[in-house]
């Protein structure tokens, strides 16, 4: 049976201790600046800070994995080079990287550090998680949120490292590490400046007939009735006209949020190793209530009880949910 | 000598169309390389493969160098297999655009495909370490990146090749786009992306064109066009423009192109053209130069 580590989204130094308190087995968290896929105003740590959240974490048995997930564009390599650097003199448990460059970087300079693989690497075969695992010593692989359980137990056997799946928090439903809507809209880069659909270009307008649309840079994403609430303008999650479509209907997916506590057992079985809980930009409160629950949850699968999974279901409350590729492969 | 090269059909065009678009794309396009081979939906890919080696052996009878260009997306068993086999391949070139297609190949020589995030020139370093011969750079890349990394690729003897015309990815999934439409599923697909030579037009429910689907892919609804900034991209080191195929006459597409790099057509005239060929496309260049991807901005004159 794996371990079953709980991994767990800091975006602040509160919610981080927050996390810690709650039963995080490790957390991840990134610096203020491009060098991670959350790059957003108002989160992630400077460097004094994740001195501190390292001392506060290791005090409790939780690790730190710092989050270098994004693409440097040439010229500005540097940047992902010094941040690597300095979380090694801070004392980071693993670095979550994607891009080949800065992966050989940190093998190379900081050889023995633990590296994973993130899900913006898109890695979603054996042969390719053996490639990042043969060249570069990655130890784990956060898996696309594109693969059924049974595809994640076969892929289990065929690679020589540890599976992390998302279970719960936003449904990515682009490959990632493979996304340029936001960059098309904006201006602004998800691979190369950690910004998908930025606050900064979002509006809310509200129309004379009570109705409200949400845009992105000038884009109608989506449109809600008087007594709707208005969600967050995501460009996958928008809702859009094609010829066959005229009525409008979300082309991609419904606003909708991954929820696996169901699956939990059966993602134990099939032999994932760790679970990530997505969500750096949400409050302590959300962090508190969900790491609570799913460490419940987890402990007692662990220990042979059944698990209260009403608990994790009412999380998402008021908030579609969806286990989208991982249940059914009718989900493509 | 700047190579013009024609990237792969991202669409679901038919064995008849494909075969007319090659024939004429051999006798008549100026473009000096051609990339063949399904890169979107291994689902298709059993629809065209068989007319294979007659097209190359047109398109290379002709005297065009011919590349077969690898899935983007792999993760079934039939993915994986076609990109193994294609990996074993001595003949002709391969480009990958999959990390599995770099497993495959080893060092053997090959060709990095832009869905391979070679962003930066310590990454474009470490693929040419391996195999690498030639680089194709991500489509969202600003100029001064794109400076940055051609003259890395150089140095190290790579052929760098950046996409001047056509919709560029935007994004691939694994949900099939297109079936979701038509209320199906990627496994009942029915292939009615064939139905879209030019991809499945979204527009915002207030009704501005958005994006272009492609089965798995999300496509920009624009035409990128960097007719004007050739100049520049052959100044700072780029070997390669690739050219992507649409649904319009590429081979006037090509002409325009050519004639601009031959120095034989003023830019203003020839991206005139470039327009009228394009149809209802939008033309943007916002990416380049570091701005929303579907805007069009104006080049600023010499210094």
């Amino acid at each position: 049976m794996s371990l079953a580590e709980l991994i767990c989204p800091a975006g602040t130094p509160a919610a981080l201790r927050t996390a810690v308190d709650a039963g995080a087995d490790a957390v991840y968290c990134g610096f203020q600046d491009a060098t991670n896929a959350r790059n957003f105003p108002g989160l992630n740590f400077t460097p004094d800070e994740l001195s501190e959240a390292v001392a506060y974490a290791h005090a409790r048995g939780a690790k730190v994995l710092l989050a270098l997930n994004t693409y440097p564009p040439a010229g500005k390599v540097d940047l992902w080079r010094q941040a690597a650097d300095t979380g090694v003199r801070l004392g980071v448990d693993a670095f979550i990287v994607a891009d080949m460059g800065v992966a050989d970087y940190i093998a190379r300079a900081h050889p023995g550090i633990r590296l994973h693989l993130s899900v913006q690497a898109a890695a979603s075969s054996p042969e390719a998680i053996r490639y990042y695992c043969q060249n570069f010593g990655v130890k784990r692989v956060v898996l696309p949120r594109i693969l059924t359980i049974p595809e994640i137990r076969e892929i289990r056997k065929e690679i020589p490292c540890e599976i992390e799946t998302f279970i719960f928090g936003n449904h990515g439903l682009m490959v990632e590490g493979r996304c340029s809507l936001t960059n098309y809209l904006t201006g602004q880069s998800t691979n190369m400046d950690g910004v998908c659909s930025p606050a900064s270009d979002v509006e809310y307008t509200r129309h004379e007939d009570g109705s409200m649309s949400s845009r992105l840079s000038g884009f109608t994403i989506d449109c809600f009735g008087p007594d709707e609430k208005a969600g967050y303008p995501t460009i996958c999650k928008g809702r859009y006209t094609a010829p066959h479509r005229p009525e409008g209907y979300y082309a991609f997916e419904e606003p909708v949020s991954l929820n696996l506590s169901r699956l939990l057992p059966e993602l134990i079985d099939a032999g994932v190793h760790a679970f990530k809980i997505e969500g750096r930009q949400r409050s302590k409160s959300y962090v508190r209530g969900v790491v609570s629950a799913f460490r419940q949850a987890v402990d007692d699968i662990r220990a042979g009880r059944a698990a209260n999974i009403a608990d994790l279901v009412a999380l998402t409350e008021g908030q579609k949910q969806t286990q989208g590729a991982f249940e059914t492969k009718k989900w493509r | 000598m700047t190579r013009l090269t024609l990237g792969p059909i991202a669409y679901h065009w038919s064995a008849d169309m494909r075969r007319d678009f090659y024939a004429r794309i051999a006798d008549e396009a100026p473009v000096d390389e051609v990339y063949l081979g399904e890169v979107i939906c291994s689902k298709r890919a059993p629809f065209h493969e068989a007319d294979l080696p007659a097209t190359i052996e047109r398109l290379e009878r002709a005297g065009k160098t011919v590349i077969l260009s690898s899935l983007a997306e792999v993760m079934l068993k039939r993915e994986r297999k076609a990109t193994e086999n294609l990996a074993a391949m001595e003949a002709p070139e391969i480009e990958i655009n999959n990390a599995a297609g770099l497993f495959a190949r080893g060092r053997h020589p090959h060709r990095i495909g832009p869905f391979m995030n070679a962003y930066n020139e310590a990454t474009i370093a470490w693929m040419a370490a391996r195999g690498a011969t030639h680089v194709c750079l991500p489509a969202e890349m600003p100029a001064p990146a794109i400076a940055v990394a051609a003259q890395a690729a150089r140095d190290l003897g790579l052929g760098v090749e950046v996409q001047v015309f056509g919709r560029v990815s935007l994004a691939v999934s694994a949900r099939c786009y297109h079936a979701r439409a038509h209320g199906r599923t990627k496994d009942n697909c029915q292939f009615v992306c064939e139905e879209d030579a030019d991809g499945m037009p979204l527009r915002t429910t207030d009704d501005r064109p958005i994006l272009r689907i492609n089965g798995i892919q999300t496509l920009s609804e624009s035409y990128v066009d960097l007719l004007p900034e050739t100049g520049r991209l052959v100044a700072d080191g780029v070997t390669h423009l690739r050219l992507a195929p649409q649904a319009v006459d590429m081979v006037a597409v090509a002409q325009v192109f050519r004639g601009v790099l031959d120095k034989r057509t003023p830019v203003d005239e020839a991206d005139a053209r470039l327009a009228r060929l394009s149809g209802d496309a939008d033309l943007s260049n916002g990416f380049y130069h570091g701005a929303a991807g579907y805007r069009r901005i104006a080049m600023a004159a010499p210094a």
